[in-house]
């Protein structure tokens, strides 16, 4: 194997594997929509199904950015492997 | 996991058209709910009973559903969001089923996507009447310089909304590829419930009440 494409194929894993940090962020959103929904429904729990529907969309919308950051490292794989075929 | 790498794969090809594992699970899924449709609907009473209030209850929580979300005016919209759920569902599912899953691929979400967005635009257009759509486009909020901004924002929606599905829908399938390769037998089981069962409800709920509040963003005049 050429050493490019070994260079290729490694800084493409490690990439993918920089680019699943962004992980983070979105774990820590939804953790804190689902400890405000937890105080929410203790404050008010008549109002627990729309407090979940509501928490549930801004936690799908927090986690756009972590499915992006899959959707490249998944990329970044693909790269690796196509190029060590 | 190489499986899931690759992504689906050619089945046979139609004409040199390359027929994939995703339409192939399209078709098995589209013929589940025809039939489905069909046998449920065949032999429907006054008084229900069976299967009939199954189906009852589906089309009352649907109905429910977009009333609670988009207000009583838009009950029509029930419609196409009770049909999104229940193709966006058992597309989801199909891979308890082996099958491959075909929203774990971008053809069929970006597809959804498209829909929405000209659905978005459409009751924009028809609810705003096009000097005003144009006007919050254009000239919203200063004139001209935000246009771009504005222009890009409602491409964005069918786009986040696509890949939002289509990742969470191939992370299952990488983790459950993953966990195959390591243990094949009895600890994949539960796992399947979630990834599958679970984030597939869930999932398809998403889009669906995504659509919804962008459609009745649209809609609404101000």
């Amino acid at each position: 194997m050429e050493f490019t494409e070994f260079a290729v194929a490694a800084f493409a894993v490690l990439g993918a594997g920089i680019a699943m940090l962004a992980g983070l962020g979105p774990g820590i959103g939804q953790g804190y929509a689902a400890g405000k929904g937890v105080e929410a429904v203790g404050r008010q729990p008549e109002a627990r199904g729309s407090i979940i529907t509501t928490m549930i969309l801004g936690q799908a919308v927090a986690e756009t950015t972590g499915i992006y950051a899959f959707v490249i490292a998944f990329i970044l794989i693909g790269l690796a492997n196509g190029v060590l075929g | 996991m190489d499986k899931a790498l690759e992504g689906a794969s050619v089945v046979f090809e139609i004409f040199g058209i390359p027929i994939t594992e995703t339409i192939v699970s399209t078709w098995i899924v589209m013929v589940v709910i025809i039939i489905g449709a069909y046998l449920i609907t065949r032999s429907f009473k006054r008084l229900p009973s069976g299967v009939q209030n199954i189906a009852e209850a589906l089309v009352e929580g649907i109905n429910d559903f977009t009333v609670q979300t988009m207000g009583e005016k838009n009950r029509w919209f029930a419609s196409y969001a009770g049909t999104l759920l229940i193709f966006i569902f058992l597309a989801n599912i199909s891979g308890l089923f082996g099958l491959w899953p075909p929203t774990a691929d971008t053809g069929t979400t970006i597809g959804l996507g498209i829909m929405t967005f000209f659905i978005i635009q459409y009751q924009g257009i028809k609810n705003k009447g096009i000097g005003l759509y144009l006007k919050n486009i254009l000239l919203e909020p200063i004139p001209i310089l935000f246009a771009p901004m504005n222009i890009i924002s409602e491409l964005a929606t069918p786009i986040s909304l696509a890949f939002r599905l289509f990742g969470n829908i191939l992370a299952g399938v990488v983790v459950m590829g993953l966990i195959y390769s390591v243990v094949p037998i009895v600890v994949p089981i539960p796992l399947h419930i979630y990834f599958d069962l679970f984030a597939g409800l869930l999932q398809s709920f998403i889009f669906v009440m995504l659509t919804m509040v962008f459609v009745s963003m649209a809609i609404e005049t101000e």
